[in-house]
């Protein structure tokens, strides 16, 4: 049993020897822990790195396994960039602790967390656990502001400069080129979203309060009764007597949720249930940043209106 | 492992030190917002609180069972039958530096109405080795297996399975250094070694000059689409045992001295649609440990009577947890254990009773108002030579402070 045991482990160490040889490191690697992070380090890194997202649109990163796969994505990564504020608390950490790299711990070069380069809303002024899964740092899901995109996008060109100087030059350039093209787009979203001033919305979670300030949307009410605590029967029914004291267009929810209560309190009020993207991937219109936030505006607009 | 029975100043002593550290948690709160102070770190160290509580009825013996065919260690059984507090645990964990990672807990229990405490893990973990190294040192739960480092509130059923009870105690805690080393691949490869103290069943005496456990496992895992993921591994272990007592039968005790090997294949796979795990998820779960165990038997009684004993014993557990909607879970669980041991010339022990193949199937129904509050019903059915028929549990698991993060 012994020397069967010890010729099984010699052949896996030599396997994983000749695997690891192979995997020669070509590019710097980029992980973004959601992929509008992904899609953002695309446009200012291009060719020169090479972007993996650990999480898709479709899934609540909150809840997301600290699966071996990811373990060993982040064992390779040169630059991990994520959400911060607690978003990944219940993942990211035991990811960080089992990838044996260096390069990506919190305070290296190798990890940006975009809290700390944005403005951040809706920190908690009670931190109890009974006011549901709050964020003390702030609301953690800040990428529905377009201005905190590019105040993202200027950190991650900096970062990408420091960490691969032989490419500088093409990072700077690539920053500007989307710079100037972020804002000509900003300048339209905000021109077509006047009319949504003072729009009355539900959202299912409280991860919208970027896109609101921004919008000047005003936010009557949430499908859950506390963050992160599945909306119960109570409280919708609860919302939908209180709906006639104002005038809600749209109940918003992320693709990820389910549609079920939005569905419930739609068919009742008559006020259209929409899925908003949150992050690229999660409409079939929002294919890139850009594309995102048109898709988020025409859909706003659309519900405005009726 | 040692479990050192504390006289009330100490535990008086050590809440004085939880309810200084507490209030220091709430002034990073309220300078956060201007501050922007990061990571989870903020609190330093994090801290966590888990209280565990049940009700247990249980039908057969009191719980300070027998398995025919094993030696066992002392923390196995079914616990108090009735109303019982379980075991309050204190997490406080933070990054050292750049370079390192502490982790410390103490597990609070009550038994016989006294309070006692143990140390569980207290380690520190490099973050930040060249080449995909990472060396942890201090006392800490082993990597063998897959349930083995998980902490009893993270366990699926209220119970360790019954191969974990036979053949590690439940579950493998003993100081020593680990290292680890993981592939620079698309899959996940990781090759570790541990050399252990050798205090913690299924070895005893710190043979070997105080090294008298060593360890050696490989893990693989990966992804198959987007929805399913997966993990598997090899564990290897060889323990020298010195006079390692077990209780034996009507109050006599076993000592055991001699060499203990051990392999455990274990499989894990998740399943969730589309990756999002939120709503609906399984996770399937599968381990089989082979034991060898070639030594001395010395069986305790008003007289000692010491022979030569062999054994071969096999456990194997399966479960499945199914995660139907937002909160809710079911799971079911196979226990069943083999052993063949040769005990020729000794006196009637539970070893002698090989053959018997216990077995036990459990189910359970859990809650989980939020990840910080879980409340479980489980109910087993054991045969094969088990002393107890039927056992039902109601327990709950709460967790106050800080936010743990859990792996795969």
């Amino acid at each position: 049993m012994n020397s069967t045991t010890v010729t099984l482990f010699s052949l896996l160490l030599g396997a994983a020897i000749t695997l690891g040889a192979s995997a020669v490191k070509a590019d710097l690697r980029v992980m973004s822990c959601e992929p509008q992070w992904a899609a953002l380090a695309r446009e200012i890194g291009g060719e020169r790195i090479k972007v993996e997202s650990a999480t898709t649109a479709r899934q609540d990163v909150h809840y997301i396994q600290a699966r071996p796969s990811l373990i060993a994505k982040l064992r390779r990564a040169d630059l991990l960039v994520c959400s911060g504020a607690e978003l990944e608390i219940a993942w990211l950490p035991v990811l960080l602790r089992q990838a044996s790299n260096g390069k990506v711990q919190p305070g290296a070069p190798g990890h940006l967390d975009v809290s700390q380069h944005v403005p951040m809303l809706g920190a908690s002024k009670r931190i109890d656990r009974a006011e549901g899964d709050i964020h003390p740092y702030g609301n953690p899901h800040t990428q529905t502001d377009p201005r905190n995109v590019s105040r993202v996008a200027a950190a991650l060109a900096e970062r990408l400069q420091q960490l691969d100087p032989a490419g500088a030059d093409y990072y700077r350039a690539r920053h500007e080129d989307f710079s100037e093209r972020w804002t000509k787009a900003l300048e339209r979203w905000e021109r077509s979203a006047v009319a949504l001033r003072g729009t009355q919305i539900i959202t299912h979670h409280l991860a919208w309060v970027y896109m609101a300030s921004w919008l000047g949307l005003e936010v009557v009410n949430h499908l859950e009764a506390k963050p992160g605590i599945p909306p119960t029967a109570a409280h919708l029914a609860k919302l939908l007597h209180s709906l006639d004291r104002h005038d809600v267009r749209a109940i918003v929810r992320a693709t990820y949720q389910s549609e079920r209560p939005s569905k419930w309190l739609s068919e009742r009020s008559g006020i259209p249930a929409i899925v908003v993207p949150h992050c690229v991937g999660s409409t079939e219109g929002a294919t890139d940043l850009f594309a995102m936030f048109d898709d988020m505006l025409s859909r706003l607009l659309e519900a405005a209106k009726s | 492992m040692s479990r050192g029975i504390c006289s009330v100043r100490v535990w008086l002593a050590l809440a004085a030190l939880v309810a200084c550290a507490l209030p220091a948690r709430a002034q990073p709160a309220d300078a956060a917002p201007e501050s922007r102070a990061g990571w989870a770190n903020a609190f330093n160290p994090s801290i966590s609180l888990i209280l565990q509580g049940r009700y247990a009825h249980l039908s057969g013996d009191d719980g300070h069972r027998l398995l025919p065919g094993f030696s066992l260690g002392e923390e196995t059984g079914r616990g108090p039958e009735g109303i019982s507090l379980g075991e309050s645990e204190l997490d406080l964990s933070a990054n050292v530096d750049d370079k390192l990672y502490g982790f410390f807990n103490v597990a609070f229990t009550q038994e016989n109405g006294e309070s006692q405490f143990e140390i569980e893990e207290a380690y520190l973990q490099t973050l930040a080795l060249p080449w995909g190294f990472t060396l942890k040192g201090g006392q800490f739960l082993s990597a063998i297996g897959y349930q083995n480092d998980r902490h009893s509130h993270a366990w699926d059923f209220v119970d360790a399975p019954l191969a974990y009870e036979a053949f590690l105690n439940s579950h493998l805690l003993d100081p020593g250094v680990q290292l680890g080393w993981l592939a620079p691949t698309e899959i996940y490869i990781e090759l570790g070694a541990e050399i252990l103290r050798g205090d913690a069943f299924p070895a005893a005496g710190a043979a070997r000059g105080g090294v008298g456990t060593v360890t050696s496992f490989v893990k693989l895992g990966g992804d198959v689409g987007v929805s399913h993921s997966w993990q598997a591994g090899l564990a290897y272990l060889t323990a020298d045992a010195r006079a390692r007592e077990s209780s034996g039968d009507n109050g006599s005790s076993l000592l055991f001295s001699g060499d203990s090997e051990l392999i455990i294949v274990d499989f894990v796979w998740k399943w969730a649609p589309d990756g999002n795990y939120r709503d609906r998820n399984i996770i399937f779960q599968t381990e089989y440990l082979h034991r060898y165990e070639k030594g001395t038997l010395s069986v305790v009684d008003s007289a000692t009577v010491t022979g030569r004993y062999h054994g071969t014993q096999d456990g194997l557990y399966a479960q499945a947890v199914y995660q139907f909607i937002p909160r809710w879970r079911v799971g079911v669980r196979y226990d069943q254990l083999f052993s063949d041991n040769d005990v020729r010339g000794l006196p009637e022990t539970p070893l002698h009773r090989h053959g018997s193949s216990p077995r036990r199937v459990s189910t359970m129904l859990d809650f989980s108002n939020s990840e910080f509050s879980r409340f479980r019903l489980q109910y087993a059915h054991e045969a094969g030579g088990l002393s107890g028929g039927h056992a039902i549990f109601v327990q709950y698991i709460i967790s106050l402070g800080s936010h743990g993060a859990h792996q795969f």
